[in-house]
């Protein structure tokens, strides 16, 4: 997994509530036996006129102009500023996957669905809860700017604005412990195999029925 | 002392260790697995030279890709296919309790054949790579959606890197009126607290209302948990819950039975457990449900109409019922049962069981398809459900009627496989999701229960079960 210290990033506005993994990545692309390769097809239904296929190349295909992914004005963002339950539906990783291979690093939201919120954390993505005050604000600040920048700081869990106005955000110390260093969690956790065992030995011997 | 709620009981008797800050590494009984979220995990394990901790914690079977007819001819679509045959060699390299390969006779979904096989038992941890693992807290189990990294996690250490949720009551106490079902209550209820509602929550649905679902009820509901944000939704087991697993193939038995069922029955919330929210509803109020958007928490009873946006003062809801009728190509203020449907799916891990196609079966026999609907589906939820119903003569019923009756899968709840909606088509559909495209690019989607789904199909148009 990548890092995540800090980040300047271009922001791009996605202004919906309840945006879904579905609209996120489509099913059809969760055919696909890899990790990699999702980027062009993130928003796949939204962003393009026709219908994707997996492998399709995407180069050529007829845009929806209106949508925020295809105006210039967003090309190489990194920060992705969107609304309430972000994320929510199915548990397909494929989303983060999609997210992180087209280039975004921070999902700002006033609330996540679970699973993808945690999905994030595996996947060198920070997603950040802020206040429904302050995700508005970044909405005019975004609309009113061209090129609005945020400073996003995992270190000291604040997000800077190009005004310098600044808030802090929540994050556990593990999963900042893990994105900091790119940490690959299934080797912190074999780190304590001792005590899964001596678990699962004693959880074994109470209920045998869990282990026939 | 305070008491503990159900979910307590079966966090605690699950953690291996804690950290200062509550994260804790949570011990999993079971994997349930299938072929879409799998082999990035399996591929993981790989390349890092790691094995399976307990390969016979693992239930798996193919379910998403897999076609719904004609499986003489396989899986036509060569990426589907590779899919699924990654799943094959996966779990022979890897190990399984349990693994149904395609056209297994016992294949299905993999939350329906879970418990129909007594491998989701009360006090159990479950994971799958899958949104709709909360169906198996119908159990008293905890059980949740986790995404592929954590597949990876569990099949290389056994535990899961989790914190505790937040704690919900939902509580509905009296009897559902005639026509009314789990799914209507599973509806209503993310109706009131919206598809966030329970985001940071596990759900327990407690009360008389609950207590008289039978177990597939349980299942309706708890699998629509996640719609309402939790991530897992319990029942606390009974009577009812152990009547339906005596005697299934991975269930105790013998004296081990007893003393499993002496254990399950402390798994119950005591009674001054204190939740972090109570929310009661009253079951003699809850319709027959029809989602008329494109989210599960936009819907209504059968009796209202398509709500107006210019009703609604708050900015975001405003764009979003905007937008929703406009991809529903629905008109503000339209009767709900004056809404036409193009096609009707009745299956999913949310209804595809033998008292669902029962139910559907009761309200289809000596009728037949509206000739302006182009096509109803029938997709049991496994090999066994659709024997059962064989046997019972249900397919008859169906075949009768005009519908098809096929074999089991996900099919067109997401339509990953060639069951799906063509641009426009509207569906009513027994299914779990309403979002845009779900069922097909363009597709518009109505979630209802499997008797108004029958019924629409006859009708043409959703009407009100109970004057059916």
């Amino acid at each position: 997994m990548k890092p995540f210290t800090y980040l300047d990033g271009l922001v791009c506005p996605l202004d919906r509530a309840n945006v879904d993994t579905d609209a996120i990545i489509p099913k059809q692309f969760l055919k696909s036996i890899k990790r990699s390769g999702f980027g062009p097809y993130l928003f796949d239904e939204w962003r393009y006129q026709d219908t994707g296929e997996p492998g399709m190349d995407c180069t050529h295909r007829p845009l929806k102009k209106d949508f925020v992914l295809n105006q210039t004005r967003y090309r190489g963002a990194q920060v992705l500023l969107a609304r309430d339950n972000f994320g929510c539906g199915s548990s397909r990783e494929h989303a983060p996957w999609a997210i992180e291979d087209y280039g975004f690093r921070v999902v700002i939201a006033p609330s996540f669905a679970d699973i993808f919120f945690s999905n994030c954390y595996k996947n060198g993505i920070l997603p950040i809860v802020a206040s429904s005050e302050i995700v508005d604000q970044m909405f005019r600040e975004c609309a009113d700017k061209k090129g609005y920048q945020l400073r996003v700081d995992l270190e000291t869990q604040t997000v800077r604005n190009p005004a310098g106005e600044w808030f802090t955000f929540d994050i556990t110390p593990h999963r900042k412990h893990c994105l900091l260093n790119g940490l690959d969690e299934i080797g912190l956790t074999l780190q304590h195999a001792g005590d899964i065992k001596a678990f699962e030995k004693k959880h074994k011997a109470a209920q045998p029925w869990l282990f026939a | 002392m305070t008491g503990k709620t159900l979910y307590d009981k079966l966090w605690e008797s699950h953690v291996v260790r804690e950290e200062s800050d509550g994260t804790c590494l949570l011990y999993i009984d079971r994997h349930l697995m299938h072929e879409v979220t799998s082999p990035q995990a399996f591929e993981g394990l790989r390349l890092a030279g790691r094995k399976a901790w307990r390969a016979t914690s693992i239930v798996a079977n193919p379910d998403h890709n897999t076609p719904t007819n004609a499986w003489n001819e396989g899986i036509k679509d060569p990426i589907s296919r590779l899919q699924v045959e990654t799943l094959d060699a996966n779990i022979k390299d890897f190990g399984a309790l349990v693994y149904f390969p395609f056209k297994h006779a016992n294949q299905g979904i993999i939350h329906v054949i879970g418990p129909e096989n007594g491998t989701t038992l009360p006090g159990m941890t479950v994971v799958c790579g899958d949104s709709h693992t909360s169906t198996h807290g119908a159990f008293g189990a905890l059980a949740q959606g986790i995404g592929t990294s954590e597949v990876e996690h569990v099949l290389a250490t056994q535990v899961l890197v989790a914190k505790r949720s937040k704690r919900m009551l939902i509580k509905v106490e009296g009897k559902v009126g005639a026509g009314v079902t789990a799914k209507d209550i599973a509806l209503a209820i993310i109706g009131r607290i919206g598809t966030a509602g329970g985001t940071g929550y596990a759900i327990e649905f407690g009360g008389s209302a609950i207590r008289d679902l039978s177990m597939e009820g349980r299942m309706t509901l708890c699998n629509m948990a996640i719609e309402g944000g939790a991530r897992a939704g319990l029942v606390a087991p009974d009577e009812r819950t152990f009547a339906y697993l005596k005697g299934r193939t991975h269930a105790p038995n013998g004296a081990q039975w007893n003393k499993a069922v002496a254990y399950w029955q402390t798994l119950t919330s005591d009674a001054d457990a204190e939740f972090d929210c109570v929310i009661e509803l009253d079951a003699a109020k809850v319709e027959p449900q029809v989602t008329w958007g494109t989210s599960p928490e936009q819907v209504l009873p059968i009796g209202a109409k398509v709500p107006n946006p210019a009703n609604e003062k708050d900015v975001v809801k405003r764009g979003s019922i905007e937008r929703a009728l406009q991809y529903m190509g629905l008109k503000a203020d339209t009767p709900i049962d004056q809404i036409k449907v193009d096609k009707v799916f009745i299956g999913s891990c949310t209804n595809s069981r033998i008292e669902d196609l029962r139910a559907a079966a009761g309200v289809t026999k000596g009728r037949q398809k509206a000739t302006s609907v182009k096509q109803v589906l029938i997709v049991p939820g496994s090999g066994q459900v659709k024997r059962q119903a064989e046997a019972e003569g249900l397919d008859q019923v169906f075949i009768a009627a005009g519908f098809e009756w096929r074999e089991p899968g996900c099919s067109m709840c997401l339509a990953m496989n060639a069951d799906r909606l063509e641009p426009g088509e509207r569906c009513a559909s027994t299914s779990n999701r309403n979002f845009e495209g779900r069922q097909g690019a363009g597709g518009r989607t109505h979630l209802v229960s499997p008797q108004m789904a029958a019924a629409a199909a006859i009708a043409g148009h959703f009407v009100d079960i109970r004057s059916f």
